[in-house]
């Protein structure tokens, strides 16, 4: 391929701009291949995230020509003969540095979630086509970058009041699976924020696992919301009731 | 400097976040242990989430005639006799109650069709019965998730993205551990009564390799540092299946699943060769034709008959990893390797695109995105690539504690389980089984100390000048180039396979790039400075690939993942020894110490039942 004109983020909480780095790439590379060759011969402290190189552990997220992205699995070959290749971090979260930023608040969502918890006496047997939806969820490699493209986080600044579609999938895996008997539905529609969600989709777009986050799991919980909330039958059977 | 670091107290510090890390983790928590858990990457990224195919554990739910008994001798014979006999016992009699177990915690395993709903099982190499428990091609991910949710809600604190630079001492005991969060440089200090290491494999001191850039033998070299003993550190696995092109992807895994599920290997003239390639060991138990291996294949893969009534054998392609890698290794060196280098792994013309895809989902994903391939339509080129470590610290096999006082060891970093050669499966049990007796025995180790251990500030500060060096350097050599050169060294010298000459002069190598370490220097400063990591996780690299290349040299035999082409075959003398390395006044010390035998009452037991083929025993002792 020859020489690729890049374009990477330096910089820390302070500010920073993007770089022009000039690189030879060869057959096959991905645009954190490019990133490691900048660190080994042009800027040894250029700092980014990655583990697996095989889309499997979700750590290279990354803005890649404005695309949420993991560099691992974006491949140079797609980009036009002579196109600069810019790489920005997530712009969602603050920056640490350069490509590295703080994803802390997704592990403080995370922890807010009720765990798994299996009802009493449950019967521990079940059919594959019960757990394929649930499958689905927990393919999730939390690379974060539904939580990055997702405008209520990125533009209206929503973190504490909104959890993001990476943590409606996870209550989603939870709440549909099988012999699970906790309730998120209060939290879902209170501290969770679900119903900031204006479905969009774009969450789904940029996964890299495929998972339809927003048909199969936020619209379902969306559902779960209305049908306890403002499913006006269940109100006025409630106020009779007293349930 | 006490000012200068952050300072953590636990009765229990665990290093190393992976599925030994985490399920230590829980386990001294639950013991009622302050508990602190440190890893470098973020949580939920160490390298288990690579893991593919399967956990091996003999619940029987597919193949009623497997047991703890079946899978301990394939455990035994799939690492020829050079494991510890008591570690893959405990490992084969716990391994099914540590799966279950992960169900109680949300993990959703694939299911068995047969209407009963129970856990699945799939074939991998050298498991005589399916044995292996799985979702899809992405288990490790569903193990870590699973350990990391229930680990979030048990007490644990976490301190993330934090290297640990050394372990400390009181005395001859441990008392802690010092290093630095990777996003600030700052130091820190953990003091705690007990230390478990879980950290992890060496891959990286290779250049073809599947591991993540935290695969630096860490815990190794902490440990080693600190006065620990490690074993068995010549046996080191070449997985057969790694991706060979393009270049960029080179190493990285494709699940032996792949095999389970059909796949056969094929040469550059199309020949499907393992049949060749059947070792004594395993001769009688594997297809000698490929008219069997189909039969075998159409009535057990494709239409799911069950294997308790099929006469013909499994394919040979579902033989151990070292018998596999080996294979493929003398096909290309033979000439019949593929156009960059490897053979073809071809499941394409086995199975239907439908299957591959709900099978073997992210293979299709990694080949079709990193290389362009469609795996329902044209087979796979593959190479062998380092894959994992069988050494690691000496520990005890019934409390993981190594000959340190308070130092404890839990999965791929440490030794025993494995012998000369690992099972597809076997490390996903072994993480969890030895994770949850490592925690407990760390844990009763620590209630068992009245006080925290005292830490010796001078040598804290001594540490942090350490680290520090490569920014008072000056203009030296930037780390990346000394790691890119290590990675040449202990491919052509200590590799897949190995002789006295080579190992020399990797010795030799390896000495000269101590002295270029000295010098290495970094730009920048100590905020997130990946040249900096790198700098100081070489020290721990060259550690490791020293006492790897020491350990070779001394093992005048080939076993497993050990190859010498020099000694080729099975030495009665070093049949029943095991390799040790230890710090000697600052020098490598080896030591060649006898490995404990299987009692013979269990291998009478186990040869009266035909589990175990005498002739197969004597074989591997040397002795036929």
């Amino acid at each position: 391929m020859g020489k690729v004109h890049m374009k990477v983020y330096r910089g820390n909480s302070e500010g920073g701009e993007l770089k022009d780095y000039n690189v030879d790439v060869e057959e096959g590379m991905v645009v954190l291949d490019v990133i490691h060759k900048i660190q080994a011969t042009q800027s040894s402290d250029l700092a980014c995230r990655w583990n697996c190189k095989a889309g499997k552990c979700g750590s290279c997220s990354a803005e890649v020509n404005g695309k949420p992205r993991l560099m691992c699995m974006t491949r140079m070959n797609t980009f036009q003969e002579g196109e600069t290749v810019t790489v920005a971090p997530m712009k969602t979260f603050p920056l640490l540095k350069d490509l590295a930023t703080d994803v802390s608040y997704n592990y403080e969502v995370n922890k807010k979630i009720p765990p798994f918890t299996p009802k009493e006496g449950a019967d521990w047997h079940w059919e594959q086509e019960d757990v394929d939806r649930v499958q689905e969820f927990r393919k999730c490699i939390e690379c974060f970058l539904c939580q990055d493209t997702c405008h209520v986080l990125r533009d209206h600044d929503k973190m504490g009041k909104f959890a993001g579609p990476r943590f409606f999938v996870r209550i989603a895996s939870l709440e549909m699976h099988p012999i699970d008997g906790e309730d998120r539905v209060p939290l879902l529609k209170g501290e969770h924020g679900l119903g900031y969600c204006n479905i969009t989709k774009c969450c789904t777009e940029v996964c890299p696992e495929d998972i339809h986050i927003t048909d199969n799991a936020i619209i379902p919980l969306k559902e779960r919301v209305v049908d306890r909330y403002y499913d006006p039958l269940r109100i006025l059977w409630s106020k009779i009731t007293g349930k | 400097m006490s000012d200068n670091y952050q300072s953590f107290d636990y009765d229990v510090l665990v290093i190393g976040a992976g599925g030994a890390g985490l399920r230590a983790a829980i386990e001294a928590s639950a013991a009622g242990c302050k508990t602190g858990l440190v890893c470098k990457s973020l949580l939920g990224k160490a390298h288990t989430v690579m893991a593919e195919g399967g956990i091996a554990a003999a619940l029987a739910t597919v193949d009623s005639r497997d047991s703890w008994q079946q899978h301990f001798c394939d455990g035994m014979i799939g690492g020829n006799l050079g494991n510890h006999w008591r570690m893959v016992q405990i490992h084969a009699q716990q391994a099914p109650d540590r799966v279950r177990e992960l169900e109680k915690w949300g993990a959703v395993f694939d299911r068995t069709s047969d209407g009963k709903g129970n856990i699945n099982v799939r074939h991998f190499g050298g498991h005589t019965y399916k044995r292996l428990a799985h979702v899809g091609d992405r288990t490790g991910l569903e193990l870590i998730r699973t350990l990391q949710d229930k680990g979030v809600h048990s007490g644990i604190d976490v301190h993330m993205e934090c290297t640990i630079y050394s372990l400390i001492k009181d005395g001859e005991k441990i008392a802690g551990a010092f290093g630095y969060f990777r996003e600030s440089g700052r130091p820190v200090l953990f003091r705690a009564k007990s230390v478990i290491v879980s950290t992890g494999g060496i891959g990286k001191i290779y250049f073809v390799n599947s591991n993540s850039w935290e695969c630096t033998g860490d815990g190794f070299a902490l440990g080693y540092l600190a006065g620990a003993e490690l074993a068995d550190m010549e046996y080191i696995q070449f997985h057969p299946t790694g991706m060979c092109w393009p270049p960029s992807v080179r190493g990285i895994l494709i699940t032996e699943g792949v095999r389970g599920e059909g796949g056969v290997l094929k040469n550059n003239k199309g020949e499907r060769f393992m049949f060749k390639y059947i070792p004594p060991k395993y001769q009688g138990k594997y297809a000698d034709t490929e008219e069997e291996a189909n039969a075998w294949f159409q009535k057990v893969v494709v239409e799911g008959q069950k294997e308790e009534g099929v006469k013909e054998r499994k394919p040979p392609e579902l033989m151990s990893r070292d018998v596999v890698a080996r294979a493929l290794w003398t096909e290309i060196k033979e000439g019949r390797g593929g156009e960059h280098g490897g053979v073809y792994l071809d499941i394409a013309s086995r199975r239907t695109p439908e299957d591959i895809k709900k099978k073997l989902p992210s293979m299709y994903h990694q080949f079709k995105q990193l290389a362009d391939v469609d795996i329902t339509k044209v087979p796979m080129e593959i190479a062998p690539t380092c894959h994992y470590m069988m050494g690691g610290l000496k520990v005890d096999p019934e409390t993981q504690m190594s000959n340190v006082p308070g130092l404890f060891a839990a999965g791929e970093c440490s030794a025993g389980m494995h012998g000369s050669n690992r099972l597809g499966g076997n490390s996903l049990s072994d993480l969890v089984v030895f994770g949850k007796l490592a925690g407990e025995n760390a844990a009763a180790y620590a209630k068992k100390q009245k006080d925290l251990p005292k830490v010796n500030e001078g040598q804290l500060s001594a540490l942090n000048k350490e680290m520090n060096k490569p920014f008072e350097n000056g203009q030296g050599e930037v780390s990346y180039k000394i790691l890119a050169d290590l990675q040449q060294v202990m491919e052509k010298g200590a590799g897949m396979y190995r002789e006295e000459g080579l190992l020399d002069q990797c010795l030799k190598d390896l000495e000269g790039l101590k002295a270029r370490l000295e010098k290495v220097s970094a730009e920048g400063n100590r905020m997130f400075n990946p040249g900096w990591h790198v700098a100081l996780d070489l020290r721990n690299m060259l550690v490791v690939a020293e006492a790897v290349a020491r350990a070779a040299k001394e093992r005048k035999e080939s076993r497993g993942g050990h190859t010498r082409t020099d000694f080729t075959g099975y030495s009665k003398e070093f049949a029943k020894k095991r390799i040790l390395i230890r710090d000697k006044g600052g020098k490598m010390e080896v030591v060649r110490e006898d490995l404990p035998q299987i009692p013979a009452e269990l291998e009478k037991e186990l040869v009266d039942a035909h589990l175990l083929k005498p002739e197969i025993l004597k074989q591997l002792r040397g002795e036929a």
